[in-house]
């Protein structure tokens, strides 16, 4: 059996059945279109998914940190990030905790981007 | 005479090499390094003229969905769409299958007990296509070389152990050498090295391990194969399991393989490596 690594979500099963309905959203803007009608309406896109109050919540807040607890695996969270203009690194800054400028601080080349 | 592995790579995925590949980026400074170290690699691969790349990789959500997840899946199709992982297609051809090798793969994998999901149809994104990209120049209407994409579940824990996955690279290996036409086929283990994408772990890094992996992984991989999942993620980040894609292609190779090319290179959030096996 796994045991928990400190500042790090390992997503097994239990985190994969809770983050289901999100993993399922996300996976939708593979496509264009979807990716259109997410960027045109976000609430009416939410709405068409069986998403909890608190996990439309943790989308509308860009909290990434809270989705992953939530169950949202990081490779479907980066589509949600395509379309609301967060990348991996703006994401990864805020997990961390420091705002862009200082994470990318803490990189050798800041231009390998 | 029959099939055989001629070349193995073990190479990292890194999906920003992909975008920067699409912009003509690579050869600015920040990609250089990498850039150049695979001038050799596609100079060697051009000698060892392979026909197919059997590419061990995993989807990251464009093809395969957690509703449903294969521990390990191949592709039987001859041909694999470029698929949007959520960032658009890129302008890349399709990548030329070999259904008929495919088959004999599966029949061969199946009766040695590695029980694969069969996939008529498959997309492919960066975790294929970032080494194909790096180590193949592709034309507009396709690839210099036929590919058999091996999809390893490396991201809903339980994931198959490293000792595994070394295993089903031995069984490649009889599955290739097994197969009646003549083709020289060469091994792809991608993803890695260190990186952890999530958590306020997130950019951790470590050379140290990277470069003990490249050592063992040429000394003594099959003790490496044995380093548990949790040592591997609490040492290199939680997404450095993607290694273990690695140990397939290091089991599909002979013991008498030779070690050609090494490189490392980590600008960013990910230790970025390279490491290649010739047959004698």
């Amino acid at each position: 059996m796994l045991q928990p690594i400190p500042d790090t979500s390992i997503f097994d099963l239990r985190l994969s059945r809770r983050g289901l309905r999100l993993n399922r959203m996300c996976g939708t803007l593979c496509d264009p279109a979807n990716r259109e009608a997410f960027k045109r309406d976000e609430e009416a896109y939410l709405s068409r998914f069986p998403l909890s109050e608190a996990e439309k919540n943790l989308v509308r807040k860009r909290d990434f940190a809270g989705l992953i607890q939530a169950g949202l695996n990081i490779y479907w969270m980066l589509k949600l990030g395509s379309v609301t203009g967060n990348s991996l690194y703006r994401m990864g800054a805020q997990m961390r905790g420091e705002s862009y400028e200082q994470f990318l601080a803490t990189r050798r080349l800041k231009d390998a981007v | 005479m029959p099939s055989r592995i001629v070349g193995g790579l073990g190479l990292s995925h890194v999906p920003s090499v992909g975008v920067a590949y699409d912009r003509g980026k690579l050869q600015a400074p920040a990609w250089k390094p990498l850039w150049d170290a695979y001038v050799p690699v596609r100079e060697w691969l051009s000698r060892l003229k392979p026909d197919v790349a059997i590419v061990v990789y995993n989807d990251h959500g464009a093809d395969f969905m957690l509703e449903k997840y294969p521990t390990f899946a191949i592709g039987a199709a001859d041909s694999y769409a470029i698929a949007d992982e959520g960032f658009g297609t890129r302008p890349l051809p399709a990548v030329r299958g070999d259904s008929d090798f495919s088959f004999h793969l599966i029949e061969s994998l199946v009766a040695d007990e590695f029980d694969l999901t069969v996939c008529q149809e498959m997309g492919v994104e960066h975790g294929f296509l970032v080494p194909m990209n790096l180590c193949f120049e592709h034309a507009a209407d396709g690839w210099p070389v036929a590919a058999i994409p091996l999809q390893v579940n490396v991201i809903q824990h339980p994931l198959p152990t490293g000792r595994r996955c070394y295993k089903l690279g031995q069984a490649v290996r009889k599955a290739v050498q097994s197969y009646g036409p003549d083709l020289k086929v060469v091994v792809m283990g991608t993803g890695g090295m260190s990186h952890q994408l999530q958590g306020r772990r997130f950019g951790f890094m470590n050379e140290q391990f990277d470069q003990m992996f490249l050592d063992e992984l040429e000394k003594n991989p099959q003790k490496l194969a044995e380093m548990s999942h949790q040592e591997l993620m609490e040492q290199a980040g939680a997404e450095a399991v993607e290694l273990i894609m690695w140990h397939v292609m290091r089991g599909a190779m002979s013991p008498r393989a030779r070690r050609v090319h090494r490189h490392y290179y980590a600008p960013m959030t990910t230790g970025i490596g390279l490491i290649t096996f010739e047959e004698g």
